[in-house]
C-alpha cells in the first residue's frame, strides 16, 4: 500500500507581497489603471493642498473681532470661535450651561462601562439609561423642579436640541420599528392591515409635511386652549416618521432568517415573544445593522430641518448667526463647522456599527 | 445506561399509547396531502417513516408537534389533543423533541447556548442545572469539546448530533426525525446514526422519517411506508424488506435496495 503525502505549502513569489507589490496589483496593472492612477493622483493635488492651507494653514484662530481675520486669506475661525457657546447651547440662560453639560456628561460617563469587556451588569445598565437618563436630562434641561429654574423648550437650541432631537428619534424608532414589523408579518388580519396602513402612510409624505403639520395644522384640530409643546411635537413626528422606515429594514432581516429557525424554536416549545427576542430578532437586527445605522444616520441630519418650524438645531442656529451685522461674510466658515460637527457624530455611528458587527459575526446560517 | 433501559423495558411493558392519530386529513390548499392517516405510537416504540418524496412522510411528523396543522381527525399526544388551543400545543412541544434535515442550529448561539436555551425558558430550570444537564447530552453525543464554539464552527455531522443534544436536554417523551442523514456527507452519516441507534437503545419512543434502510432494519420495531399521503403498508421490518405486501412497496424497495 502507497502512504500519500501531501505537497508542502510553498511561500509566494517577492513581486507579489509588501508595499511594491501591492503597488504593482492596485495602481498600475494595466496601462488603463495606471493612467486612472495617475490622474486621480494630478486631482488630489490640485485640491487638497489648498484646502488644507485654506482650513490649517492661513486659518486665523486668535483674536475676538473681525478685525483679526482682516489679513488673512484662509479661514476665519474666529467667528466660530466668538459664537461657540450659541452654536452648543442655544438661547438657553448662560448661568446654567452646567445643566447641559452635566446632562451630556452623566450620558458618556454612564455609557462607558458598556463598552467595557470586563463590566458584567451590562443589560442592567443599559435599561437604567433607557428608563432614566431621559427623565434626568429633561429634568436638567426644563428645570422647574429642585431649585432650577425653567427654561422653555423655546430656548433650547444649538448642537444639545440636534443631539435630543436624534437621541429621541433613535431611541423610540427602533423598538417602534421592530413592533410595526413584527406586526407586519403578522398572520392576523387587523394587526397586519393597521401596521401596513401605518408605515405606508408615514413612508409616503416628505418629513417637511409632517414637521409643518404638527406644528402649524394640528393646533388648528386641537381644542382651544391646549398647549401642546412645538418641540414636543417635532419629536413624536420624527419618531413615527423614521419608525415606518426602521420597520422596513427590521422587516428585512425578518425576512432573511430561514424558516428552519422560526421551526426550530416553534419545535422546543417557546412561545411567539420568546423565540422572537431569543431567536429570531438578535439574528435578523445583526443581519440589517447597516441599514438600522443608515437609518440613523439619515435621522440624525433630517432633524436640520426642524428650522423650517422655527426651532433652533445647530444648522439653523448657526446660519442665524450669519445675520449679524458685525460678522457678515463668513457663512463657509459656518457651513464647514456645522458639516465637520454633523460629520463627525454620522461617522462615528458608522465605525461603532462596523465594529459591533464584527463582534456579533459568529459564523452563517445554515 | 443501565438504569434507563431498565425503567424503559418497564414503559414498553405496559404498553400505553404515546401518540395517536385517528382519521388525520391535511390539505395545502387544494392539494391533498395527507389522506385518513390512522396511526398508534406504543411508549418505546421505534417507528421509521419511509416512502418517495412528496409522500407526505415528513408533513405527518410535523403534524405531531404541530408545525403544520391538520385540518380533520384527531391527534392526541401523551393524552393532550392537538387543537387551535395554544395551551395544548405548547404542552405537546415541551414533550416532543424534533431533529430536523438542516439541523436548525441556532447560529448566534454557543452549542452549550443552544442546548440550554429552551430548559431555562420553557422548562424555568435555573441556568447551572440547565448546564450541568447539557453538558451531560452533549457527552452523550460524544461532543462535550464542543460545547463553547458556535454551530458554525462545527462540522455537518457534529451540527446534527448537537441538534440531537439540544431536543434531549428538554428531556421529551417523544423524539422526531425529520431526515436527519440527508443533508449529511457519506463519512458523516455514520456518526450520526450511531447516536440515533444508542437513543433508541436506551429505550426513546422515536419517528423517524429516512431513507437509511440499515438503521431501519437494525433499529426499527415498525416499517410504515407511505406514498400519495397515505400509509400504504406497516409491518415489523424483516417481514417489511422481505416480504412486502403491497406492489408500490414492493417497486419502492426495488428502486431503493438495488444499487
Amino acid at each position: 500500500m502507497s502512504v500519500h503525502t501531501p505537497h508542502p505549502d510553498l511561500p509566494p513569489p517577492l513581486s507579489s507581497v509588501g508595499f511594491i507589490g501591492w503597488c504593482r496589483s492596485n495602481l498600475f496593472s494595466t496601462p488603463m489603471h495606471t493612467a486612472l492612477s495617475l490622474f486621480a493622483m494630478y486631482l488630489i493635488y490640485l485640491t487638497v493642498p489648498p484646502i488644507i492651507s485654506w482650513v490649517f494653514l492661513d486659518a486665523t484662530w486668535v483674536g475676538d473681532t473681525r478685525e483679526a481675520c482682516a489679513s488673512s486669506t484662509g479661514a476665519c475661525w474666529v467667528f466660530v470661535k466668538v459664537r461657540i457657546n450659541q452654536f452648543m447651547y442655544g438661547f438657553f440662560p448662560e448661568t446654567e450651561y452646567w445643566r447641559i453639560n452635566l446632562a451630556f456628561g452623566l450620558l458618556i460617563v454612564l455609557g462607558i462601562p458598556l463598552f467595557l469587556k470586563r463590566f458584567q451588569h451590562k443589560g442592567k445598565l443599559a435599561a437604567f439609561i433607557l428608563i432614566f437618563y431621559p427623565i434626568i436630562t429633561f429634568q436638567l434641561f426644563s428645570g422647574g423642579n429642585f431649585g432650577l429654574t425653567h427654561v422653555e423648550t423655546s430656548k433650547w437650541g444649538g448642537l444639545s436640541l440636534t443631539l435630543i432631537l436624534a437621541g429621541v428619534g433613535i431611541v423610540a424608532s427602533l423598538p417602534l420599528g421592530i413592533v410595526l414589523a413584527l406586526g407586519r408579518r403578522s398572520k392576523m388580519p387587523i394587526v397586519k392591515s393597521v401596521c401596513v396602513v401605518f408605515i405606508e402612510f408615514w413612508r409616503g409624505v416628505p418629513l417637511i409635511t409632517v414637521l409643518f403639520m404638527s406644528s402649524v395644522m394640528l393646533p388648528l384640530f386641537l381644542p382651544e386652549g391646549t398647549n401642546f409643546d412645538k418641540l414636543l411635537r417635532a419629536m413624536i413626528g420624527i419618531a413615527l416618521f423614521q419608525s415606518a422606515y426602521m420597520a422596513e429594514v427590521v422587516r428585512g432581516g425578518l425576512a432573511a432568517i430561514p424558516k428552519g429557525q422560526y421551526e426550530a424554536a416553534e419545535a422546543l416549545g417557546l412561545s411567539f415573544w420568546k423565540s422572537m427576542g431569543l431567536i429570531i430578532l438578535p439574528q435578523a437586527l445583526k443581519l440589517v445593522i447597516p441599514g438600522i445605522v443608515n437609518t440613523f444616520i439619515a435621522l440624525f441630519k433630517d432633524t436640520t430641518l426642524v428650522l423650517i418650524i422655527g426651532l433652533f438645531d445647530l444648522l439653523a442656529i448657526i446660519q442665524q448667526a450669519f445675520a449679524d451685522p458685525d460678522w457678515l461674510g463668513y457663512s463657509i466658515e459656518g457651513y464647514v463647522f456645522a458639516a465637520s460637527i454633523f460629520w463627525i457624530f454620522c461617522f462615528s455611528m458608522s465605525r461603532y456599527s462596523m465594529s459591533l458587527e464584527k463582534k456579533l459575526h459568529t459564523g452563517h446560517v445554515r | 445506561m443501565s438504569e434507563t433501559d431498565n425503567t424503559s423495558s418497564q414503559s414498553q411493558a405496559s404498553g400505553d399509547v404515546t401518540i395517536q392519530m385517528r382519521g388525520v386529513h391535511k390539505w395545502y390548499g387544494q392539494f391533498h396531502v395527507l389522506k385518513d392517516i390512522n396511526l398508534e405510537v406504543t411508549r418505546g416504540e421505534r417507528i421509521v417513516i419511509c416512502g418517495p418524496s412528496g409522500s407526505g412522510k415528513s408533513t405527518m411528523i410535523r403534524c405531531i408537534n404541530r408545525l403544520e396543522e391538520h385540518q380533520k381527525g384527531q391527534i392526541i399526544v401523551d393524552g393532550t389533543e392537538l387543537t387551535d388551543d395554544v395551551k395544548h400545543i405548547d404542552q405537546v412541544r415541551k414533550e416532543v423533541g424534533m431533529v430536523f434535515q438542516h439541523f436548525n442550529l441556532f447560529p448566534h448561539l454557543t452549542v452549550l447556548e443552544n442546548c440550554c436555551l429552551a430548559p431555562i425558558w420553557v422548562r424555568k430550570m435555573p441556568r447551572k442545572e440547565a448546564e450541568a444537564a447539557a453538558m451531560l447530552y452533549l457527552e452523550k453525543v460524544k461532543i462535550p469539546e464542543q460545547a463553547k464554539k458556535y454551530p458554525g464552527q462545527l462540522s455537518g455531522g457534529q451540527q446534527q448530533r448537537v441538534a440531537i443534544a439540544r431536543s434531549l436536554c428538554m428531556n421529551p417523551n417523544v423524539m422526531l426525525f425529520d431526515e436527519p442523514t440527508s443533508a449529511l456527507d457519506p463519512e458523516m452519516i455514520k456518526e450520526v446514526l450511531d447516536t440515533m441507534i444508542e437513543l433508541a437503545e436506551s429505550g426513546m419512543t422515536m419517528l423517524c422519517v429516512t431513507h437509511e434502510m440499515g438503521f431501519a432494519k437494525t433499529v426499527a420495531d415498525r416499517v410504515i411506508f407511505m406514498d400519495g399521503g397515505e400509509i400504504i403498508e406497516e409491518n415489523e421490518p424483516h417481514e417489511f424488506f422481505n416480504n412486502p405486501q403491497s406492489d408500490r412497496t414492493q417497486l419502492f424497495l426495488s428502486q431503493i435496495l438495488q444499487h
